[in-house]
């Protein structure tokens, strides 16, 4: 069967980088096709040029044998293409059938026929085997409703290509089954769906055909997906063989460095107490909202403590001042990387010497010629991907902006204790062995490091010692040689949650 | 063609290009524009804001605002006025006058960074507060200057260039070195780019903000004597609405309102831009 929607030659540059070079591939009607890649791979940037929202530079898209020329992301929409992006684009204050309306509300002399509206709308959310009450408000809805209602809105406009960007990032579970069998019956209607991700798992359930991105570059294309391992979409991403992505190795590990005694706050009233060695890395796991991040930002001095004591080499630190407590070697490479990680607008450069740079300084003058190869040294070191260290920071990918946050705290003298939330998230696979990988040489060199993570197979992976938090408590301490997915998972899930799955 | 048009004006240079443009222009179209006294009436114009804009430039990209800095000017030329006449010396009138404008500025910025008072209303009040108190300590009228030295300091000249326009030029170097090549400067733009990722980092953004108002207080002091001195008294009401011209300069200088961005030759241009279409 011939391709209904078809890339060739796809080529598009921005300043500085070429996203996307002589991209070249098809998909069959009624087909879900993946399409996957590091982040930068260049996957949000043919989406964009499918959607219209940007052109390219050479290569035509062709829909159904007809080449497209998009002037913008409505004669996309009107041709049928139909981007579903990870932030939603629904209006919160308006009813679920309002929304689907919106642009076209079924009116008479400008009066809108409610009820009429309403179960329309219901009738075709049936249809489609959504089940969501049209009358409700969006900002009522869960992220996984509202991703149905997005879907809804795609298939009455009757698009003929579906792109969903990453749609499972913030769904649970069962919410991304019922997206998934959603998918399913769109694929039977004989819609092209093409599905970006970074979860191999949803690919190999839903996909039926496959491309691979790299470094902009088409690395691989599969017809179809019977036969394809995981490994080997994993090399194709990466473009290199990665056997055991977590890598660990044993170390040396020495006396007590970090010493939190009976912490509490605001946030987290029980006080919490544990130790953490040199050259140990010393993961945190539990659900999202046991208390890890609050702890952590208590002992790094981002927020205040209402008691305890944090001591670091025997030193105390004071509560509430993050600037004391870099000074005495405790730094925290926070969860949210927007929100209090990168400075957006900045440059590489100056993020990474924000806090070290007074370091190299005399009576406040900068030396920037210093600065230039302190910054060079670290983003070499960490291999941070960038044309040059001016590069404003918000252009680089999610990976190698993690990177430079790591570069600005090993530029640092003087650092004992190494806080890390959530390393990778969303980062793929191939920065994260390189994020692990600095973290064991940290280690090696004599830091403490903490790593929370909600990812049980990277904590279990790279940590020689897990405390597990449940409900603001540290419910466990498990040592590498007991790891155990059961009793980890057991001590980090409330008793309720246990007991009712017990029984 | 129009390609590189657009680049040129809407790229990194624009303003330059846009600036050299409307310059050319005047000059060929206003009469006796080009002239030496022309070119020294335009800078006299626009040192207020000038000088001012300097430390504006900071406010902005910290992500914060000033609005009283008007009435702090007039304050200041005031105070300056009241206290050589009281104390018979021009010197300890002027450092009168510049720790009056520092004051205020610190009082502004102790209210935003330690009671977390948003820099809009702070400043919408100090504005008011402070203009009240150069009008209750003048009676409302304007003040006359018994020394009329204090008269030379706008007047007198270097190498045929009046000493403001000296000042405004200095202030333009030091500033530019303080934004782009010290401590200060580096952490003012970082915090505008993201104040919770500078405070984790170390930078103690309360402390830098109280300094970021105070310097703009001391630089409003300055900007004072300098008008005083020029119209030869302390006006209560002088320098209403120079809170927005500042402001615009500043923008138009390519300063962001929602920080983290700001260059001194941006600031420069802007100042100039605003000069221009002031005087022609």
């Amino acid at each position: 069967m011939s391709a209904y929607l078809e890339f060739s030659g796809i080529s598009k540059s921005y300043p500085g980088v070429k996203a996307l070079s002589n991209v070249s591939f098809g998909v069959r009607k009624g087909a879900v096709h993946g399409l996957m890649g590091e982040n930068g791979a260049g996957k949000s940037t043919l989406i964009r040029i499918l959607s219209g929202d940007a052109a390219a530079d050479e290569g035509t898209v062709r829909l159904d044998g007809e080449t497209q020329h998009y002037q913008s992301t409505r004669d996309a929409f009107d041709a049928g293409v139909v981007v579903i992006h990870q932030e939603l684009q629904l209006v919160p204050g308006l009813t679920v059938a309002e929304n689907l309306c919106l642009g076209r509300f079924p009116a008479t002399g400008g009066v809108i026929g409610f009820s009429a509206m309403y179960e329309d709308v219901r009738r075709k959310l049936e249809l489609a085997g959504i089940s969501v009450d049209p009358t409700r408000k969006v900002a009522e809805l869960s992220i996984g409703e509202r991703q149905m209602v997005e879907i809804a809105k795609a298939v009455m406009l009757d698009a003929r290509v579906i792109a969903l960007d990453e749609p499972t990032s913030s769904l649970s579970s069962r919410e991304s089954e019922i997206l998934f069998s959603l998918i399913d019956r769109l694929r039977e209607d004989g819609r092209v769906i093409l599905y970006i991700s970074h979860r191999l798992d949803e690919v190999f359930r839903l996909c039926d055909s496959l491309t691979v991105l790299r470094d902009g570059r088409l690395a691989a294309h599969h017809e179809t997906i019977k036969g394809v391992t995981r490994d080997q979409i994993v090399s194709e991403m990466v473009g290199r063989e990665i056997s055991d992505i977590w890598g660990w190795r044993s170390r040396p590990v020495g006396a007590v460095e970090l010493e939190v005694d009976s912490v509490h706050g605001e946030k987290l009233p029980v006080p919490a107490s544990f130790e953490a060695r040199r050259g140990e890395i010393l993961g945190f796991f539990g659900l999202i909202g046991a208390g890890r991040s609050e702890l952590l930002r208590m002992i790094s001095g981002a927020d205040p403590r209402a008691g305890g004591h944090v001591r670091v080499g025997g030193v105390e630190i004071a509560s509430g001042q993050p600037a004391e407590a870099i000074r005495k070697g405790v730094v925290l490479c926070s969860e949210d990387r927007k929100f209090d990680g990168i400075i957006q607008g900045r440059s590489l450069e100056e993020n990474i010497l924000i806090s070290s740079r007074r370091h190299l300084t005399r009576f406040g003058v900068l030396d920037l010629r210093q600065e230039g190869q302190v910054a060079e040294t670290f983003l070499k070191k960490l291999r941070v991907r960038t044309p040059s260290r001016k590069q404003d920071i918000i252009n680089l990918s999610g990976g190698n902006q993690q990177k430079v946050i790591l570069c600005r705290w090993l530029s640092e003298k003087g650092v004992r204790v190494l806080l890390v939330d959530e390393p990778t998230r969303g980062i793929d696979v191939g920065a994260k062995s390189e994020i692990y990988d600095i973290l064991y040489q940290l280690a090696e060199e004599g830091m403490a490091i903490v790593v929370i993570s909600s990812e049980l197979p990277e904590v279990m992976g790279i940590c020689d010692r897990i405390l597990v938090m449940c409900e603001g408590r540290i419910s466990a301490e498990i040592e590498r040689a007991d790891f155990n997915e059961q009793s980890i998972l057991a001590a980090a899930l409330p008793d309720e949650v246990t007991a009712a799955s017990v029984g | 063609m129009t390609t590189s048009i657009k680049k040129l004006i809407l790229g990194d240079q624009g303003l330059l290009v846009i600036f050299i443009l409307a310059f050319a222009l005047v000059s060929l179209t206003v009469p006796n524009f080009l002239t030496e006294r022309n070119m020294l009436g335009l800078l006299q114009s626009v040192v207020t804001v000038g000088v001012i804009a300097c430390t504006m430039m900071f406010c902005l990209a910290a992500r914060d605002f000033d609005l009283s800095v008007g009435s702090n000017v007039a304050f200041c030329g005031m105070v300056a006025v009241m206290a050589s006449n009281a104390t018979g010396s021009i010197f300890l009138g002027i450092l009168t006058a510049l720790a009056a404008g520092a004051l205020v500025g610190l009082f502004n910025g102790v209210v935003i960074a330690k009671f977390r008072i948003n820099a809009l209303i702070t400043t919408l009040a100090t504005m008011q507060i402070v203009r009240g108190l150069a009008l209750i300590s003048s009676d409302g009228r304007a003040v006359g200057i018994d020394d009329p030295g204090f008269y030379q300091l706008a007047l007198s000249r270097f190498l045929g260039v009046p000493t403001p326009i000296w000042v405004l030029a200095a202030l333009f170097v030091v500033f530019g070195f303080v934004l782009n090549r010290t401590v200060f400067g580096k952490n003012t733009l970082a915090m505008g780019g993201n104040p919770e990722a500078s405070r984790l980092a170390g930078v103690n953004v309360d402390w830098m903000r109280i300094w970021i108002f105070t310097l703009q207080g001391f630089i409003c002091a300055v900007a004072g004597i300098l008008l005083a001195s020029r119209i030869t008294s302390g006006q209560p009401n002088a320098a209403t609405g120079l809170e927005l011209s500042v402001i615009s300069a500043c923008v138009l200088g390519g300063v962001s309102l929602a920080g983290g961005r700001a260059t001194m030759t941006g600031v420069i241009v802007g100042v100039m831009i605003m000069g221009i279409a002031r005087t022609s």
